[in-house]
């Protein structure tokens, strides 16, 4: 794996991210993650061959909730603190490509 | 006007059953020195003079429970906490506008108990940093010198406790967000074993490592405020249902016969020579106490800042784009805008450099063809360095070590080097990965600047680490020095 | 045309009828007022944290069980990062790399009387979106009463090769489904969904043809004609030696054809990783025995049933499984001491006549298993004529007691000699050409007299009762 990110890269990451940068901060952004991602290769000289993953240290399983319904009566706060609503709803700018 | 230096939860407590004091002026105590610390220190985002002194009113109305001793005492709570009512920023833009409509499962634990929230502490942008720099609403200066960082990202709890402003405080540890600063502050941190404390309601950086713990002046008041805050929430299914024990129970039981592992890799190049005295002098107090001290290794520790930065960047990528001008917070509308001109201006608008840098990151270590070689790498290295622990724990109660590779530096001196910055946490980010309990203590002074020891236990065993800190306190008397203040 | 073949891919999600959310305690409700049935969660609140449903994943092993798919032992949530409005936390809660079930298989039954198998390859628990809707006014309204329902997604493997096998596909998938119980499975309401890949190749290629994706298909019908008309454009596309494009189409009913929407630029890189705020979780043998234990009667074991123990045709009990409610509905008429053939012929005649004349589904009509059977059994004691039922059937739609009815109506069969008696002997009187007749050994006249006593009773007469009676009357003429 290379360890600097190229340009182009790092734009389609920030698309990914849904953040612009300018040309200049891009320069600089591609910079610091090129030096963050040289440190991040210290990692290639640890063997990992055949070590499980950890993702999360806690110790709990098959912990589920009974199937118990609780109406929260918040609804006239979350509409308050949205920027903008209308008929109970969240308004925003037409949506166009219809995703699922 | 009520000295904080020369008290603790105890004395506080006595002093309001005694009606010596009341609620309303430990509130107006706390609040009276925030405010005029807040040109030199900087250690609030949000006061909450009103709600405060109503609140502190309604507890002495109802008359202070004898039996209580958190009744009517003030706290400072770190700003990625959140409170109903009362604004919660995480020190960000995005948020700067936002008042939460529910309270953290901590805020309902404290309420409860007749706790008075004075006000929200700074910290880095969603507790992203290890300085307090990266904040919206401007940086925190170190309690014993203004011109020094007070580190991070709970700044402001550490220097609102060390200054003197507030009994104690809340901060979130996701990589040393806790011990750092309290290092940093010559105070007491604790960050909880993962899933001690619940986080619901803590705004989420890096989910499998983030915990809420207490900063105080003394080992016993962070015990107590352990004590009141963790247990089992059915709303944080990471939260375990470790029984919580008194952990004042055995606190005073001196650590003769502990078994303290001191990692060689703590004291390898790289860190100053002025930290790494200070802690062997306190490492060798341990030893006059009658602790059996010796050298252990952590061989993968070294790798776990770039592990680190892969995982809670990515978890944080994740967690953050939520943020989106939609539902709540910062909105960067505009007439005629698209939704993806909605998204791209509120967010490139909302979040400071620092988080953008680490949702780059994150957004990159994640995304198509990069995520085996990096953040399944990274959790497979996590892996290693959680078994180098749980090996040095089959034969040691404690690992002693120091906090931070230095002494508080200089505000402004790394703003523009991140990978300087990430360096800072190199001694604090294994126990979160690891997900162990962690303690910061005052283990003396270099160049005038609080020196962190770091004490580090098995999982859920914060009782011996307290016994540890305790013993070390109590022979040091370290937290009885304090800054000069003029508030 | 035979030189080309077609590959189906169908990834179906059902609705799960908890009562809760999938990660959050707010209600499950169709129709409620937008935002109604949301709270912080729904709403991806900073701070916030999920909670998982046991229900939900428990409806995720029962749908694996119906489709005869393995269940995965060890199981973890995974996050699916894309922002969309109705999308809150920006992530969909899922189980990408765990499946909860997988390998398994459904058996339809083609028009030429052969079964074929058709593989599932697997089937994940997730929670849906919210709901957008589209002012056409330069801005869309978003209701999070749908954000975070639970939904099983149900994969199919490249077996379906033509339209007919996936609309038959759909309607057994369907019908699998919802004898376990864990939805309804109503296209209309939304609680099945249909997304739909088709390719097609040249016969004998190696690699499948570039994938066609068609969206929220709405109905099987719909399924099926879009499949035929999509097939077709790709063939010709193919032998006019044009390439098929990656792309998102959607069917279009006035024009009977199929729209691009949407190129394809390269898969979307939706950057999965397992969901930190959620444990893992282990399946035990004794859990999956315990959740089967729970799963009503299968579909195919009840047309066994109905066939051996009620000695109803293959047919009609095929009918009567065709919905849970109707196959319900039969058992419990029958367990109310109607008879079974009976209680059969009612619900495969008058009651399917109803509902396709109301367009109502069965449990939203005022029938009832229990008024059906006492229907049924005042035919069977002789109280109602069956064309004196016909009247009470329409009663009992409304909701109203068949014997309460029928008394109130005077309905109650004219069967008593001595009311009978007189009224024959005038009939005969009336008619001394048909006593004649009858007489002279023209066995038709009974049937013209027993017609006349009806009409004048309005057919109100017990016609066996009628019947013995004339014979009686006329013996003494
Ligand atoms: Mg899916
Ligand atoms: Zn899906």
């Amino acid at each position: 794996m290379s360890n600097s990110l190229p340009r182009e890269d790092a734009a389609h990451v920030a698309q990914l991210a849904k953040l612009h940068f300018s040309d200049q901060q891009l320069d600089v952004l591609t910079g610091q993650l090129a030096s963050i991602l040289d440190l991040v290769e210290t990692l290639n000289e640890v063997d990992t061959e055949g070590v499980e993953p950890t993702y999360t240290v806690s110790n709990n399983v098959n912990v589920l909730r009974e199937d118990l319904a609780v109406k929260s009566g918040q609804k006239a706060a979350l509409l308050a603190n949205a920027p903008e609503t209308q008929d109970g709803q969240i308004k925003v700018p037409a949506i166009i490509d219809e995703e699922s | 006007m009520t000295d904080f230096f020369q008290e603790d939860l105890v004395s506080l407590h006595k002093k309001l059953v005694n009606k010596e004091i009341t609620a309303v002026d430990l509130a107006k105590a706390a609040l009276d020195k925030a405010e005029h610390a807040q040109k030199d220190v900087n250690a609030y985002i949000t006061l909450d003079r009103q709600g405060a002194l109503k609140r502190a009113a309604e507890i002495d109305a109802a008359g202070i429970d004898a039996d209580n001793i958190f009744s009517g005492i003030p706290l400072a709570v770190k700003d990625n906490i959140v409170t109903k009512g009362l604004r919660t920023t995480a020190a960000s833009h995005i948020l700067d506008n936002f008042v939460p409509i529910y309270d953290a499962a901590v805020m309902e634990k404290l309420n409860k108990l007749g706790l008075v929230v004075i006000g929200k502490t700074n910290m880095d942008e969603f507790a992203m940093g290890g300085s307090t720099e990266t904040s919206f609403f401007g940086k925190t200066a170190n309690a014993w010198d203004h011109t020094k960082v007070p580190g991070g990202s709970s700044g402001g709890s550490a220097a609102a406790v060390a200054s003197g402003l507030i009994p104690f405080a809340l901060g979130s540890d996701t990589g040393g967000s806790i011990r750092q600063p309290a290092a940093f502050n010559g105070i007491v941190g604790l960050k909880p074993t993962y899933g001690r404390v619940s986080r619901w309601g803590l705004i989420a950086f890096g989910s499998s490592l983030d915990q809420i713990g207490p900063l105080t002046r003394t080992v016993k008041d962070n015990a107590r405020v352990l004590s009141v805050i963790a247990g089992k929430d059915p709303r944080d299914t990471t939260s375990e249902d470790s029984p919580v024990p008194d952990f004042l129970a055995n606190i005073e039981g001196g650590v003769k016969g502990l078994r303290v592992g001191v990692p060689k890799e703590y004291f390898a190049k790289g860190i100053d020579d002025d930290v790494k005295a200070t802690i062997k002098k306190a490492i060798a107090k341990f030893e006059e106490l009658g602790a059996v001290v010796d050298e252990v290794s952590l061989p993968h520790s070294r790798y776990g800042i770039a592990a680190y930065y892969i995982l809670a960047s990515s978890e944080a990528s994740s967690n953050l784009q939520r943020f989106d001008g939609i539902r709540y917070g910062y909105s960067a509308r505009q007439e005629g805008q698209t939704l993806e001109d909605l998204y791209v201006k509120t967010r490139s608008e909302g979040f400071g450099p620092e988080v953008k840098r680490r949702i780059m990151l994150g957004t990159f270590a994640l995304s198509a063809g990069f995520y085996d070689a990096y953040f399944k790498k990274a959790a497979q290295v996590r892996t290693l360095i959680v078994s180098d622990f749980t090996k040095v724990f089959q034969d040691h109660d404690l690992i002693l070590g120091p906090t931070t590779t230095s002494t508080a530096f200089d505000l402004g001196s790394e703003d523009d080097d991140p990978v300087k910055m990430y360096m800072n946490d190199l001694l604090t980010i294994p126990v979160n990965l690891a997900g162990l309990p962690g303690m910061s203590i005052n283990a003396g002074f270099a160049n005038h600047l609080p020196v962190g020891l770091q004490i580090i236990g098995r999982p859920f065993d914060e009782s011996t680490i307290y016994r540890a800190a305790y013993a070390f306190e109590q022979a040091t008397k370290l937290y009885e020095q304090h800054p000069e203040v003029s508030f | 045309m035979s030189s080309f073949e077609t590959t189906i891919g169908l990834e179906v999600h059902i609705e799960l009828k908890t009562k809760s959310k999938a990660f959050s305690p707010s209600p499950v409700n169709f129709g409620d007022p937008a935002n109604e049935n949301t709270n912080v969660i729904d709403w991806g609140y900073p701070g916030v944290l999920p909670s998982a449903n046991k229900a939900a994943l428990e409806g995720g092993m029962m749908a694996a069980l119906a489709l005869n798919a393995q269940i995965s032992r060890d199981v973890h949530w995974d996050r699916k990062n894309y922002v969309y409005p109705d999308n809150p936390k920006s992530y969909q809660v899922t189980q990408q790399q765990t499946p909860i079930g997988h390998d398994g298989y459904v058996e339809i039954q083609m028009p030429d009387g052969q079964t074929k198998r058709i593989g599932i390859k697997e089937l994940h628990v997730e929670e849906d979106a919210g709901k957008n809707s589209h002012s056409g006014k330069g801005y869309s309204l978003v209701d999070l009463n749908r954000q975070g329902t639970p939904l099983v997604e149900i994969v199919s493997q490249p077996d379906i090769t033509s339209p007919e096998e996936a609309y038959l596909y759909l309607e057994k998938l369907r019908q699998l489904i919802q004898f376990t119980g864990i939805s309804d499975v109503k296209m209309q309401e939304g609680s099945m969904r249909v997304d739909i890949n088709i390719s097609v190749r040249p016969i004998g290629a190696a690699k499948f043809g570039t994938k066609v994706e068609i969206k929220n298909v709405n109905s099987f019908q719909y399924a099926r004609n879009t499949l035929i008309y999509e097939e077709e454009r790709q063939r010709e596309e193919l032998m006019a030696g044009h390439t098929i494009g990656q792309e998102t189409r959607r069917f279009d009913e006035p024009t009977k054809s199929t729209i691009l929407m949407r190129v394809k630029e390269g898969a979307d890189d939706y950057r999965y990783f397992p969901e930190p705020d959620l444990p893992p979780i282990h399946v035990s043998d004794a859990w999956i025995d315990e959740v089967r234990s729970r799963l009503p009667e299968a579909a195919a074991t009840r047309v066994h049933r109905y066939m051996t123990e009620f000695g109803l045709s293959d047919k009609d009990a095929a009918v009567l499984t065709q919905t849970l409610e109707m196959a319900n509905f039969f058992d419990q008429t029958v367990a109310n001491g109607a008879d079974p053939k009976r209680a059969a012929n009612y619900l495969i005649g008058d009651v399917n006549a109803y509902l396709n004349e109301t367009q109502l589904d069965l449990q939203n009509t005022k029938l009832t298993a229990v008024n059906l059977a006492e229907l049924i059994k005042l035919i069977d004691d002789g109280t109602i004529s069956t064309k004196q039922a016909k009247k009470v059937f329409t009663a009992i739609t409304e909701g109203k007691d068949p014997k309460a009815y029928v008394t109130e109506n005077g309905l109650v069969q004219l069967s008593d000699p001595s009311k009978l008696t007189p009224m024959i002997s005038q009939i005969l009187d009336n008619n001394q050409q048909s006593v004649d007749d009858f007489k002279g050994g023209k066995d038709r006249a009974i049937g013209y007299l027993t017609g006349q006593v009806m009409k004048s009773t309005h057919g109100n007469a017990n016609p066996k009762v009628v019947h013995e009676l004339l014979l009686a009357e006329l013996s003494k003429r």
